[in-house]
Protein backbone atom coordinates (compact mmCIF):
# COMPACT_ATOMS: atom_id res chain seq x y z
CA UNK A 1 0.00 0.00 0.00
CA UNK A 2 1.21 3.36 -0.68
CA UNK A 3 0.61 6.28 1.69
CA UNK A 4 0.64 9.81 -0.28
CA UNK A 5 2.50 12.94 1.10
CA UNK A 6 0.90 16.29 0.15
CA UNK A 7 3.31 19.27 -0.15
CA UNK A 8 1.25 22.40 -0.18
CA UNK A 9 4.33 24.90 -0.70
CA UNK A 10 5.55 22.89 -3.79
CA UNK A 11 3.60 24.67 -6.25
CA UNK A 12 2.64 21.01 -7.87
CA UNK A 13 -1.39 20.79 -8.31
CA UNK A 14 -2.17 18.25 -5.63
CA UNK A 15 -3.84 15.83 -7.94
CA UNK A 16 -0.43 15.83 -10.05
CA UNK A 17 1.50 15.40 -6.63
CA UNK A 18 -0.71 11.87 -5.61
CA UNK A 19 -0.45 10.79 -9.74
CA UNK A 20 3.32 11.05 -9.54
CA UNK A 21 3.67 9.38 -5.82
CA UNK A 22 1.69 6.36 -7.55
CA UNK A 23 4.26 6.08 -10.49
CA UNK A 24 7.11 6.21 -7.98
CA UNK A 25 5.84 3.82 -5.99
CA UNK A 26 5.41 1.70 -9.26
CA UNK A 27 8.93 2.28 -10.62
CA UNK A 28 10.18 1.04 -7.60
CA UNK A 29 8.24 -1.67 -7.17
CA UNK A 30 6.42 -0.57 -4.23
CA UNK A 31 3.03 -0.69 -5.53
CA UNK A 32 2.88 -4.28 -7.96
CA UNK A 33 -0.11 -5.17 -10.56
CA UNK A 34 -2.60 -6.99 -8.62
CA UNK A 35 -2.16 -3.76 -5.75
CA UNK A 36 -5.09 -2.07 -4.05
CA UNK A 37 -4.53 1.76 -4.10
CA UNK A 38 -6.01 3.17 -1.10
CA UNK A 39 -9.77 4.23 -1.22
CA UNK A 40 -10.62 8.34 -1.57
CA UNK A 41 -11.95 7.98 2.13
CA UNK A 42 -8.78 6.86 3.31
CA UNK A 43 -6.15 8.94 1.00
CA UNK A 44 -8.81 12.52 2.84
CA UNK A 45 -8.69 11.18 6.14
CA UNK A 46 -4.82 10.79 6.40
CA UNK A 47 -4.14 13.90 4.79
CA UNK A 48 -7.27 16.15 5.09
CA UNK A 49 -7.41 17.03 0.92
CA UNK A 50 -10.82 17.31 -1.12
CA UNK A 51 -12.14 13.35 -2.09
CA UNK A 52 -12.52 14.73 -5.23
CA UNK A 53 -8.88 15.67 -5.83
CA UNK A 54 -7.72 11.81 -5.52
CA UNK A 55 -10.55 10.58 -7.31
CA UNK A 56 -9.36 13.23 -10.67
CA UNK A 57 -5.87 11.53 -9.83
CA UNK A 58 -6.93 8.09 -10.02
CA UNK A 59 -8.77 9.05 -13.03
CA UNK A 60 -5.50 10.26 -14.69
CA UNK A 61 -3.99 6.83 -13.60
CA UNK A 62 -6.85 5.12 -15.51
CA UNK A 63 -6.51 7.35 -17.94
CA UNK A 64 -2.65 6.32 -18.65
CA UNK A 65 -3.60 2.61 -18.37
CA UNK A 66 -1.77 2.59 -14.67
CA UNK A 67 -4.71 1.30 -12.61
CA UNK A 68 -8.26 0.15 -12.93
CA UNK A 69 -11.21 0.95 -10.83
CA UNK A 70 -13.25 -1.99 -10.29
CA UNK A 71 -16.64 -1.08 -9.07
CA UNK A 72 -17.51 -2.19 -5.10
CA UNK A 73 -13.96 -3.68 -4.70
CA UNK A 74 -11.35 -0.22 -5.25
CA UNK A 75 -9.02 0.53 -7.70
CA UNK A 76 -6.45 -1.39 -8.69
CA UNK A 77 -2.98 -1.53 -10.10
CA UNK A 78 -2.82 -2.96 -13.71
CA UNK A 79 1.13 -2.61 -14.90
CA UNK A 80 4.35 -2.05 -13.27
CA UNK A 81 6.01 1.34 -14.82
CA UNK A 82 9.86 1.07 -15.78
CA UNK A 83 12.26 -1.23 -15.18
CA UNK A 84 13.97 -0.83 -11.97
CA UNK A 85 11.95 -2.47 -9.51
CA UNK A 86 13.92 -1.80 -5.91
CA UNK A 87 15.07 -5.57 -5.81
CA UNK A 88 17.03 -5.35 -9.20
CA UNK A 89 20.47 -6.31 -10.02
CA UNK A 90 20.89 -2.65 -11.58
CA UNK A 91 19.90 -1.25 -8.14
CA UNK A 92 22.37 -3.61 -6.05
CA UNK A 93 25.08 -2.29 -8.65
CA UNK A 94 24.22 1.31 -7.72
CA UNK A 95 24.16 0.72 -3.98
CA UNK A 96 27.61 -0.58 -4.60
CA UNK A 97 28.74 2.02 -6.50
CA UNK A 98 27.05 4.44 -3.72
CA UNK A 99 29.22 2.67 -1.14
CA UNK A 100 32.56 2.90 -2.77
CA UNK A 101 31.70 6.83 -3.39
CA UNK A 102 31.30 6.93 0.26
CA UNK A 103 34.47 4.85 1.09
CA UNK A 104 36.29 7.51 -1.43
CA UNK A 105 35.03 10.49 0.71
CA UNK A 106 33.12 11.91 -1.97
CA UNK A 107 30.44 14.32 -0.36
CA UNK A 108 26.54 13.49 -0.59
CA UNK A 109 26.12 16.91 -3.33
CA UNK A 110 29.44 15.37 -5.32
CA UNK A 111 27.37 12.10 -5.58
CA UNK A 112 24.58 13.99 -6.41
CA UNK A 113 26.44 16.31 -9.13
CA UNK A 114 28.22 12.98 -10.58
CA UNK A 115 24.93 11.26 -11.23
CA UNK A 116 23.25 14.01 -12.44
CA UNK A 117 26.30 14.55 -15.06
CA UNK A 118 26.19 10.87 -16.12
CA UNK A 119 22.23 10.95 -16.36
CA UNK A 120 22.02 13.59 -18.74
CA UNK A 121 24.56 12.03 -20.95
CA UNK A 122 22.66 9.47 -21.40
CA UNK A 123 19.42 9.98 -21.29
CA UNK A 124 17.83 13.09 -22.59
CA UNK A 125 14.29 14.89 -22.78
CA UNK A 126 11.82 15.08 -20.50
CA UNK A 127 12.83 14.77 -16.77
CA UNK A 128 9.73 13.51 -15.61
CA UNK B 1 -36.35 22.47 -7.38
CA UNK B 2 -33.73 19.68 -8.47
CA UNK B 3 -32.42 17.74 -5.49
CA UNK B 4 -28.55 18.36 -6.66
CA UNK B 5 -28.82 21.53 -5.52
CA UNK B 6 -27.84 22.10 -1.44
CA UNK B 7 -28.55 25.71 -1.74
CA UNK B 8 -29.80 28.37 -4.00
CA UNK B 9 -30.22 31.67 -2.98
CA UNK B 10 -32.09 34.02 -5.27
CA UNK B 11 -31.92 38.00 -4.76
CA UNK B 12 -31.62 37.08 -0.74
CA UNK B 13 -30.98 39.77 1.25
CA UNK B 14 -30.81 40.40 5.50
CA UNK B 15 -30.86 43.80 7.62
CA UNK B 16 -30.91 43.58 11.37
CA UNK B 17 -33.72 45.91 12.34
CA UNK B 18 -35.52 47.94 10.42
CA UNK B 19 -32.77 50.75 10.36
CA UNK B 20 -29.63 48.77 10.28
CA UNK B 21 -27.40 48.35 7.63
CA UNK B 22 -27.85 45.33 5.38
CA UNK B 23 -25.82 42.28 6.47
CA UNK B 24 -26.05 40.97 3.27
CA UNK B 25 -28.12 42.12 -0.27
CA UNK B 26 -28.84 40.70 -3.92
CA UNK B 27 -26.97 37.42 -3.42
CA UNK B 28 -27.48 35.01 -5.93
CA UNK B 29 -25.38 31.77 -5.80
CA UNK B 30 -25.97 27.98 -6.23
CA UNK B 31 -24.50 25.41 -4.63
CA UNK B 32 -24.64 21.80 -5.90
CA UNK B 33 -24.57 18.91 -3.62
CA UNK B 34 -21.85 16.63 -2.59
CA UNK B 35 -19.45 20.14 -2.66
CA UNK B 36 -16.91 21.22 -0.02
CA UNK B 37 -17.75 24.76 -0.28
CA UNK B 38 -15.41 27.63 1.44
CA UNK B 39 -17.14 30.96 2.75
CA UNK B 40 -14.28 33.46 2.32
CA UNK B 41 -14.06 37.34 2.61
CA UNK B 42 -13.56 39.94 5.44
CA UNK B 43 -14.40 40.17 9.36
CA UNK B 44 -17.57 41.23 8.53
CA UNK B 45 -18.42 40.29 5.03
CA UNK B 46 -21.70 39.01 5.61
CA UNK B 47 -20.65 35.73 6.07
CA UNK B 48 -22.05 33.82 9.40
CA UNK B 49 -25.40 35.66 8.39
CA UNK B 50 -25.35 33.78 5.31
CA UNK B 51 -24.69 30.69 7.19
CA UNK B 52 -27.01 31.13 10.03
CA UNK B 53 -29.90 31.70 7.26
CA UNK B 54 -28.97 28.49 5.64
CA UNK B 55 -29.27 26.74 9.39
CA UNK B 56 -32.86 28.41 9.61
CA UNK B 57 -31.93 30.16 12.63
CA UNK B 58 -32.90 33.60 11.09
CA UNK B 59 -35.25 34.78 8.08
CA UNK B 60 -34.46 36.37 5.19
CA UNK B 61 -36.07 40.42 5.05
CA UNK B 62 -36.03 39.43 1.17
CA UNK B 63 -35.27 37.67 -1.31
CA UNK B 64 -35.17 33.04 -1.19
CA UNK B 65 -33.14 30.93 0.14
CA UNK B 66 -33.76 27.18 -0.84
CA UNK B 67 -31.70 24.56 1.00
CA UNK B 68 -31.43 20.76 -0.32
CA UNK B 69 -34.62 22.08 -2.54
CA UNK B 70 -36.75 23.11 0.60
CA UNK B 71 -37.37 25.83 3.12
CA UNK B 72 -34.41 26.16 5.49
CA UNK B 73 -36.72 25.30 8.49
CA UNK B 74 -38.15 21.54 7.17
CA UNK B 75 -34.42 21.14 6.14
CA UNK B 76 -33.50 21.94 9.91
CA UNK B 77 -33.25 17.73 10.89
CA UNK B 78 -30.92 16.77 7.68
CA UNK B 79 -28.42 20.01 8.42
CA UNK B 80 -25.94 20.11 11.08
CA UNK B 81 -24.88 23.72 11.95
CA UNK B 82 -21.67 24.44 14.04
CA UNK B 83 -21.94 28.43 14.84
CA UNK B 84 -19.07 30.65 15.59
CA UNK B 85 -19.44 30.58 19.17
CA UNK B 86 -19.96 26.83 19.80
CA UNK B 87 -23.36 27.13 21.92
CA UNK B 88 -23.50 23.80 24.36
CA UNK B 89 -24.97 23.53 27.69
CA UNK B 90 -22.11 24.60 30.14
CA UNK B 91 -23.06 22.47 32.99
CA UNK B 92 -23.84 19.23 30.65
CA UNK B 93 -20.84 16.46 30.69
CA UNK B 94 -19.40 15.54 27.46
CA UNK B 95 -21.15 12.54 27.91
CA UNK B 96 -24.42 13.75 28.84
CA UNK B 97 -24.12 16.48 25.53
CA UNK B 98 -23.52 13.37 23.21
CA UNK B 99 -26.10 11.59 25.14
CA UNK B 100 -28.34 14.53 24.39
CA UNK B 101 -27.74 14.67 20.54
CA UNK B 102 -28.82 10.89 20.61
CA UNK B 103 -31.77 11.39 22.17
CA UNK B 104 -32.29 14.66 19.99
CA UNK B 105 -31.73 12.34 16.93
CA UNK B 106 -33.86 9.24 17.26
CA UNK B 107 -32.55 6.40 13.92
CA UNK B 108 -30.37 9.03 12.76
CA UNK B 109 -27.66 9.48 15.52
CA UNK B 110 -23.78 7.52 14.53
CA UNK B 111 -22.19 7.16 18.05
CA UNK B 112 -19.52 5.99 16.84
CA UNK B 113 -18.35 8.72 14.63
CA UNK B 114 -19.68 11.24 17.11
CA UNK B 115 -17.14 9.35 19.95
CA UNK B 116 -14.47 9.26 17.72
CA UNK B 117 -14.47 12.98 17.08
CA UNK B 118 -13.89 13.84 21.09
CA UNK B 119 -11.60 11.12 21.05
CA UNK B 120 -9.28 11.56 23.67
CA UNK B 121 -11.69 14.10 25.65
CA UNK B 122 -12.40 13.29 29.56
CA UNK B 123 -16.18 12.01 29.21
CA UNK B 124 -16.70 13.54 32.75
CA UNK B 125 -15.34 16.90 32.05
CA UNK B 126 -18.26 19.11 32.49
CA UNK B 127 -18.63 21.72 28.84
CA UNK B 128 -17.43 24.68 30.86
CA UNK B 129 -14.44 23.62 31.95
CA UNK B 130 -13.38 22.44 28.28
CA UNK B 131 -10.94 24.93 26.49
CA UNK B 132 -12.23 26.28 23.36
CA UNK B 133 -10.70 23.78 21.14
CA UNK B 134 -12.02 20.98 23.31
CA UNK B 135 -15.73 22.62 22.93
CA UNK B 136 -15.37 22.98 19.37
CA UNK B 137 -14.66 19.47 19.20
CA UNK B 138 -17.86 18.46 21.06
CA UNK B 139 -19.98 21.25 18.86
CA UNK B 140 -18.44 19.60 15.77
CA UNK B 141 -19.22 15.51 17.45
CA UNK B 142 -23.00 17.02 17.96
CA UNK B 143 -23.16 18.00 14.41
CA UNK B 144 -21.63 15.10 12.60
CA UNK B 145 -23.01 11.98 14.74
CA UNK B 146 -26.49 13.81 13.35
CA UNK B 147 -25.24 12.23 9.89
CA UNK B 148 -26.38 15.55 8.34
CA UNK B 149 -26.85 15.79 4.15
CA UNK B 150 -25.50 19.36 4.42
CA UNK B 151 -22.77 20.56 7.26
CA UNK B 152 -22.57 23.89 8.15
CA UNK B 153 -19.52 25.07 10.09
CA UNK B 154 -19.11 28.83 10.94
CA UNK B 155 -15.22 29.67 10.99
CA UNK B 156 -14.74 26.07 12.73
CA UNK B 157 -10.94 25.89 12.91
CA UNK B 158 -10.13 29.01 14.40
CA UNK B 159 -9.43 27.50 17.79
CA UNK B 160 -7.86 24.15 17.10
CA UNK B 161 -4.25 23.36 17.06
CA UNK B 162 -2.51 22.28 13.81
CA UNK B 163 -2.90 18.42 14.83
CA UNK B 164 -6.35 18.62 15.87
CA UNK B 165 -7.17 20.51 12.78
CA UNK B 166 -5.77 18.26 10.31
CA UNK B 167 -7.35 15.74 12.11
CA UNK B 168 -10.79 16.92 12.08
CA UNK B 169 -10.63 18.30 8.75
CA UNK B 170 -9.31 14.54 7.71
CA UNK B 171 -13.07 13.18 9.32
CA UNK B 172 -14.64 15.82 7.83
CA UNK B 173 -13.54 14.70 4.21
CA UNK B 174 -13.88 11.13 5.01
CA UNK B 175 -17.38 11.67 5.77
CA UNK B 176 -17.69 13.95 2.06
CA UNK B 177 -16.34 10.70 0.54
CA UNK B 178 -18.37 7.84 2.16
CA UNK B 179 -21.65 9.82 2.57
CA UNK B 180 -21.49 12.49 -0.24
CA UNK B 181 -22.20 15.15 2.55
CA UNK B 182 -21.77 18.67 1.39
CA UNK B 183 -20.04 20.91 3.37
CA UNK B 184 -19.86 24.50 4.13
CA UNK B 185 -16.96 26.22 5.89
CA UNK B 186 -16.39 29.55 6.43
CA UNK B 187 -13.06 31.11 7.02
CA UNK B 188 -11.09 34.52 6.52
CA UNK B 189 -7.61 32.41 6.24
CA UNK B 190 -7.82 31.17 2.41
CA UNK B 191 -4.90 28.78 2.77
CA UNK B 192 -6.60 26.95 5.67
CA UNK B 193 -9.19 25.57 3.07
CA UNK B 194 -7.42 25.40 0.16
CA UNK B 195 -6.78 22.07 -0.31
CA UNK B 196 -9.95 21.14 1.42
CA UNK B 197 -12.62 22.64 -1.01
CA UNK B 198 -13.46 22.62 -4.68
CA UNK B 199 -16.17 25.89 -4.14
CA UNK B 200 -15.51 28.87 -3.69
CA UNK B 201 -18.10 31.50 -2.11
CA UNK B 202 -16.44 34.86 -1.98
CA UNK B 203 -18.32 37.20 0.28
CA UNK B 204 -17.64 41.04 0.87
CA UNK B 205 -19.56 43.98 2.04
CA UNK B 206 -22.35 41.79 2.44
CA UNK B 207 -22.30 40.29 -1.42
CA UNK B 208 -21.35 37.98 -3.48
CA UNK B 209 -18.53 38.39 -5.86
CA UNK B 210 -17.68 35.37 -7.00
CA UNK B 211 -19.02 31.64 -6.86
CA UNK B 212 -18.19 28.24 -8.41
CA UNK B 213 -16.02 25.51 -8.62
CA UNK B 214 -12.21 26.33 -7.73
CA UNK B 215 -10.70 24.86 -10.70
CA UNK B 216 -13.09 26.60 -12.93
CA UNK B 217 -12.14 30.02 -11.38
CA UNK B 218 -8.30 29.48 -11.44
CA UNK B 219 -8.94 28.59 -14.87
CA UNK B 220 -11.05 31.79 -15.80
CA UNK B 221 -8.14 34.03 -14.73
CA UNK B 222 -4.51 34.65 -15.48
CA UNK B 223 -2.09 36.65 -14.26
CA UNK B 224 -0.21 38.49 -16.28
CA UNK B 225 2.88 40.96 -16.69
CA UNK B 226 4.26 43.35 -18.81
CA UNK B 227 5.63 47.21 -19.94
CA UNK B 228 3.29 49.51 -18.49
CA UNK B 229 3.80 51.77 -21.77
CA UNK B 230 2.60 49.79 -24.42
CA UNK B 231 0.87 46.81 -22.41
CA UNK B 232 -2.87 47.76 -23.12
CA UNK B 233 -5.30 45.40 -21.53
CA UNK B 234 -7.79 46.03 -24.05
CA UNK B 235 -10.91 43.62 -24.25
CA UNK B 236 -10.11 41.51 -21.30
CA UNK B 237 -12.14 41.93 -17.84
CA UNK B 238 -9.38 43.15 -15.63
CA UNK B 239 -9.59 42.15 -12.08
CA UNK B 240 -6.89 44.46 -10.49
CA UNK B 241 -4.28 46.03 -12.35
CA UNK B 242 -0.56 47.91 -10.78
CA UNK B 243 2.17 49.59 -12.48
CA UNK B 244 5.31 48.69 -10.03
CA UNK B 245 7.97 51.39 -11.85
CA UNK B 246 8.25 50.38 -15.80
CA UNK B 247 6.11 46.87 -15.31
CA UNK B 248 2.43 46.37 -15.12
CA UNK B 249 1.41 43.52 -13.42
CA UNK B 250 -2.50 42.40 -13.69
CA UNK B 251 -5.23 39.78 -13.08
CA UNK B 252 -7.21 39.43 -16.00
CA UNK B 253 -10.16 37.52 -17.04
CA UNK B 254 -8.64 36.96 -20.58
CA UNK B 255 -11.51 37.74 -23.36
CA UNK B 256 -9.18 35.92 -26.32
CA UNK B 257 -5.44 35.80 -27.10
CA UNK B 258 -3.21 37.66 -25.31
CA UNK B 259 -0.20 39.68 -26.76
CA UNK B 260 2.83 37.90 -27.14
CA UNK B 261 4.99 39.97 -25.45
CA UNK B 262 2.98 39.45 -21.98
CA UNK B 263 3.87 36.80 -19.22
CA UNK B 264 1.16 34.85 -18.14
CA UNK B 265 0.85 32.60 -15.14
CA UNK B 266 -1.93 30.88 -13.33
CA UNK B 267 -2.84 32.53 -10.25
CA UNK B 268 -2.96 30.91 -6.96
CA UNK B 269 -6.58 30.82 -5.22
CA UNK B 270 -5.02 33.09 -2.44
CA UNK B 271 -4.15 35.68 -5.36
CA UNK B 272 -7.43 35.22 -7.51
CA UNK B 273 -9.29 35.93 -3.44
CA UNK B 274 -7.24 39.06 -2.99
CA UNK B 275 -7.29 40.54 -6.22
CA UNK B 276 -11.17 40.43 -6.22
CA UNK B 277 -11.29 41.82 -2.52
CA UNK B 278 -9.05 44.58 -3.72
CA UNK B 279 -9.93 45.52 -6.64
CA UNK B 280 -13.16 47.36 -8.73
CA UNK B 281 -15.37 44.85 -8.95
CA UNK B 282 -15.09 44.58 -5.10
CA UNK B 283 -16.75 48.22 -3.43
CA UNK B 284 -15.16 48.89 -0.31
CA UNK B 285 -17.54 48.02 2.55
CA UNK B 286 -17.30 50.70 4.49
CA UNK B 287 -19.34 53.04 1.42
CA UNK B 288 -21.40 49.87 1.25
CA UNK B 289 -22.59 50.00 4.55
CA UNK B 290 -23.16 53.63 4.35
CA UNK B 291 -25.16 53.25 1.11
Amino acid sequence: MVEYRIDRHSGVATYVQIVQQTKQALRLGLLRPGDRLPTAREVVEATAINPNTVLKAYRELEREGLVEARRGLGTFVRRALGAAPADSPLRTELEDWARRADAAGLEREDVAALFTAVLDKHFQGDPS
Amino acid sequence: MSSDTALRADALAKRFGRRGGWALRDCAFRLPTGRVCAVVGPNGAGKSTLLSLAAGLTAPTEGDLAVLGTTPARARHRVGYVAQDKPLYPQLTVAETLRMGADLNPGRWDAELAGHVVEGLDPAARVRTLSGGQRTRVALALALGKRPELLLLDEPMADLDPLVRHELMGTLMGQAATHGTTIVLSSHVIAELEDSCDHLLLVAGGRVRLAGEIDELLAAHLRVSGAAATTDLGPHSVVESRVTGRQLTALIRPAGPLADDWRATAPTLEELVLAHLRGAGAPNPTEERAA
